[in-house]
């Protein structure tokens, strides 16, 4: 009954739903949530869609090869824009101070040279292995998140009105039910997505290039300055997001688990080093990140965020200032119940002879003993569910211990 | 059978609305035979028909409009009356429902705060393009203004808009090719009426299409004249409800006279053009003669409340001199003779046959195939179903460069036949719609929504459009293989460079606005 009011609701509203960012999240309250020990975990997990370049995110500068590869678009100490050390060895990028302070105060945690057990560079393949939590491709239609909620105990439904959002992301997607939310408006096309239409109408278009470079021009005319944070642009809409969703689950009756996923991180051209597009884009998720911690409230001791991308992107910069698509990257956790201040890796070097097909950042991580760690320490569940149920066939990646405080 | 996947395109995108994602197999049936996936549908004329349950007759339609307006005007007659007591009704804020509210507040505020401030920031992105508009039928999917709790329950008329839209748009998806279902788009537009003109014409709007366009689309023009200045909604969008013969008994006696609209617009916007050989005396003289066409109000005195009447009373005695020829003065027939003379008028055929290529091949009709078409409208006197198999047969139909632009009707609609989703509520086309400048059945003017290329890909609407295909790309991209979709849409007539960029996207949810936004999808 209540979900055929829902679907009503969600068809009638189908119309005006934001573009650039989704969020869903699990409709039960765990039954553990009211226990008597007062544990109340909060868990949200933020897929970047496009692969992230975990060098340029949290860059090693201490690692004599970094500044050669990622060439104009390196991080350094100093300057006009210094990255901000998080120990002797790495930096993180300028535009998330958010970030930099709760790593100060030990709430937020990196994860590097991480990767999927995906070893090809497919988006949507790897996007697909990300969520689903198979080690491989293929049309799985449930994600790790899901079936990690179907192994808890129910407990009872929260948050019995509106769902209104656009699809949910894979990760979240399957048998335990979930409501979704998106603000309303016609949200815009990310510059991204805009510059590779503009790019295609130039080669089979002509007058469709120039009338679509008209109007996005117009747009921005009417928005100013495309690097600040403006309503309706990307930065903004990051944090809109963050911060319905973090009011949702702040509330008693709100729901506890919650994923969100962010597109445009595919930085192929002008990626941009201290300022520039992927900085823009960082900034938004700093300031996700902070929506989260303040909307969150008194429960930000016990959440934890989980950033996650498909894969990394190559070491080397390309001939266009940008990097293309790679294997290992970054995760980043944040959070109350994140026990930080440290950044986790085994760190593979970049010497030539270290990289991934002598390209990429090497994976020294599997990505699932993270997640894998953060689903034991949060909610409990047995090693034997984590490897046969959430994370098909991951026995040999074992739930990485004390990510969590 | 050798398959030539351009002609598929020509045959799916010229002529209909695209290829049907799924198992429909509609681009391989195209290529095999391409005119013949085209002309099928000319085959079933009945096809052409639109009946769904609960739509109704515009007699009935007209009857529920008069009730509700009574309805309302009683409402605002007891409310005037009723000055004092505000506080005897407690408005809808019963104690029960607060602990019930504040639990779904959770999700419900968050939802209406941020869209509010969403819609403070951007105060344009909502904005119907027609500022008649009413906030109504065409604006189902905005979410309620923070300020105002309980959604508006749907009036008659917004609930007949949106059935009627429904049914349209239905029919639209699920049709093979869609060459009958643009020929009924092609006709509605030339003889548009707009539904901002007021209730009646909402609630009509679809009634209109539904009885005097659709049973003529493979029939004679003629017939489909006639019908349409007899229909109710385009007496009323016409004002010819309020023209009364000058000399009539009821022009006598109210002291009014002609009002020139629908005769005007019957010549230079449905037959024969400006240019067309006629001047204002012709106008004029239509006017008197058609002076009595009119619909029953809802009184009745002149006949089913919402029915076309001929109302003697206002009918201009004595015969009319039109475009050089006498009617005499036999009533209605005086009318009807005179619009079947102009029907068949070589000035009508001529701005037939532009248009019909125009809309159809190039926004610069090639002029060998017009006059082909005047031929054959000629010919046949006004056979629109030779008109339409003409226009198949023809070379240049094929061989023009697909360099029309899709309107945003055809857009929306070919986007969701490839993603293979029949709509069940209209809220979210209609917005669309609205945003891309071509709200239904809600042309600015008598002329029409505009039919050239560079009317529908100005800047501004290609960046909505965009903004648009992204929003489903968000939407719907999660399920799909864009790959997928491309080789329903166009398989080998795709271009190189959209595979690349589609192969390229970061994302399923990117790749799916890139697809609908490609040349393959945007031109026809």
């Amino acid at each position: 009954m209540i979900d055929c009011v829902e679907n009503r609701l969600l068809t009638s509203r189908r119309g005006l739903l934001l573009g650039g960012a989704s969020f869903a999240a699990w409709a039960y309250l765990p039954k553990f949530a009211r226990a008597a020990d007062g544990r109340d975990p909060r868990l949200v997990v933020v897929i970047l869609r496009g692969a992230l370049d975990g060098l340029a995110t949290v860059a090693p500068i201490g690692d004599p090869d970094y500044a050669g590869l990622h060439g104009s678009i390196a991080l350094t100490a100093d300057g006009a824009h210094p990255a901000i050390m998080l120990d002797s060895f790495f930096a993180l990028h300028p535009s998330m101070p958010e970030f930099a302070r709760m790593y100060r105060d030990q709430h937020a945690a990196v994860v590097h040279a991480v990767a999927t057990p995906y070893r090809d560079r497919s988006h949507f393949d790897g996007q697909d292995v990300l969520e689903s939590g198979y080690a491989g491709p293929g049309r799985v239609q449930s994600g790790w998140l899901n079936r990690a909620l179907e192994a808890l105990p129910r407990g009872e439904r929260v948050s019995s009105g509106l769902a209104v959002g656009p699809t949910t992301p894979l990760v979240l997607r399957g048998n335990a039910p979930t409501v979704g939310w998106a603000p309303v408006a016609l949200p815009q096309a990310d510059d991204d997505t805009a510059m590779r239409l503009v790019e295609l109408y130039r080669h089979r278009d002509p007058m469709l290039a120039s009338a679509l470079s008209q109007g996005l021009q117009l747009e921005k005319a009417a928005s100013g300055d495309d690097m600040k944070p403006k309503p309706g642009n990307q930065v903004a809409q990051m944090r809109q997001v963050a911060r319905g969703a973090a009011k949702l689950m702040a509330a008693d009756d709100g729901p506890r688990i919650a994923a969100l996923a962010f597109d445009g991180w595919d930085t192929h051209a002008n990626e941009g080093g201290p300022i520039g597009r992927l900085a823009f884009l960082l900034s938004g998720l700093d300031g996700a990140l902070a929506e989260f911690e303040s909307g969150l409230g008194d429960r930000w001791r016990e959440t934890v965020v989980v950033v996650a991308t498909e894969f990394g992107r190559t070491a080397r910069i390309n001939g266009t200032d940008g990097t293309d698509h790679g294997t290992g990257t970054v995760a980043l956790l944040a959070g109350g119940a994140v026990k930080g201040g440290r950044v986790i890796s085994d760190w593979p070097g970049l010497k030539l002879a270290n990289l991934f097909e002598a390209r990429d950042l090497k994976p020294t991580t599997d990505l699932r003993s993270v997640i894998k760690g953060v689903l034991q320490d949060r909610f409990g569940l047995s090693d034997r569910v984590l490897a046969e149920t959430v994370f098909p066939d991951s026995a040999s990646a074992r739930p990485m211990k004390g990510l969590v405080a | 059978m050798a398959r030539d996947s351009q002609a598929a395109l020509v045959a799916l995108n010229r002529f209909g609305f695209g290829a049907r994602g799924g198992a429909s197999g509609d681009l391989i049936n195209a290529a095999s035979d391409p005119r013949g996936f085209v002309k099928a549908e000319l085959a079933r004329p009945s096809g052409v028909l639109l009946e769904a349950p609960g739509l109704q007759s515009t007699p009935q339609l007209g009857q529920a409009v008069f009730a509700y307006q009574d309805q309302v005007k009683q409402a605002r007659e007891a409310a005037a009356k009723a000055v004092a007591p505000t506080e005897a009704q407690p408005a809808q804020t019963p104690a029960d429902q607060k602990p019930g509210l504040r639990r779904n507040l959770s999700l419900n505020t968050v939802a209406t705060e941020i869209a509010g401030q969403m819609t403070e920031a951007k105060p344009t992105d909502n904005k119907p393009a027609d500022n008649a508009m009413k906030p109504d039928a065409m604006q189902p999917a905005i979410a309620p203004p923070a300020a105002k709790a309980a959604p508006q329950p749907l009036n008659v008329i917004q609930k007949t808009f949106r059935a009627e839209a429904l049914a349209r748009l239905q029919r639209a998806t699920l049709v093979d090719c869609g060459f009958t279902e643009r020929l009924v788009v092609f006709w509605s537009n030339h003889f548009c009426i707009s539904a901002s003109k007021g209730e009646l014409a909402r609630m009509w709007a679809g009634a209109f299409e539904r009885e005097a366009i659709r049973p003529h689309v493979l029939g004679r023009f003629a017939d489909m004249l006639k019908a349409v200045e007899q229909h109710p909604a385009m007496l009323f969008f016409l004002d010819n409800q309020q023209s009364l013969g000058p000399d009539s008994r009821a022009g006598q006696n109210r002291k009014r006279g002609l009002n020139e609209n629908l005769a005007r617009e019957i010549m230079e916007l449905h037959t024969l053009g400006v240019g067309g050989g006629y001047t204002q005396e012709d106008v004029t003289s239509l006017a008197r003669i058609i002076t009595g066409w009119t619909f029953a109000g809802r009184q009745g005195q002149l006949g089913v409340p919402g029915s076309f009447v001929f109302n003697t009373n206002a009918h201009q005695p004595g015969p009319q001199m039109l475009l050089g020829k006498t009617y005499e003065a036999t009533g209605l027939s005086q009318g009807e003779a005179a619009l079947a003379d102009i029907a068949r008028h070589p000035a009508t055929a001529n701005f037939v046959a532009t248009k019909f290529v125009r809309h159809f091949v190039a926004d610069d009709p090639p002029q060998p195939l017009v006059a082909r078409l005047r031929d054959v409208f000629v010919k046949t006197d006004g056979d629109l179903k030779a008109l339409a198999t003409a226009l198949v047969d023809s070379d240049e139909a094929w061989q023009a460069p697909l360099t029309k632009m899709r309107s945003p009707y055809d857009f929306v609609i070919a986007s969701g036949r490839l993603l293979a989703r029949v709509p069940e509520d209209p809220g979210g086309y209609l917005n669309n719609l609205n945003l891309l400048g071509q709200p239904l059945w809600t042309p600015a003017g008598p002329n029409g929504f505009p039919d050239t290329s560079a009317a529908w890909a100005a800047p501004e609407g290609m960046k909505l459009r965009l903004d648009i295909a992204s929003q489903m790309g968000a939407r719907l991209g999660n399920n799909i293989d864009p790959l997928d979709l491309l080789e329903f849409a166009a398989a080998d007539a795709a271009s190189v460079e959209t595979r690349r960029t589609i192969e390229r996207a970061e994302s399923r949810q990117q790749a799916l606005a890139l697809l609908l936004m490609s040349p393959e999808m945007q031109r026809r």
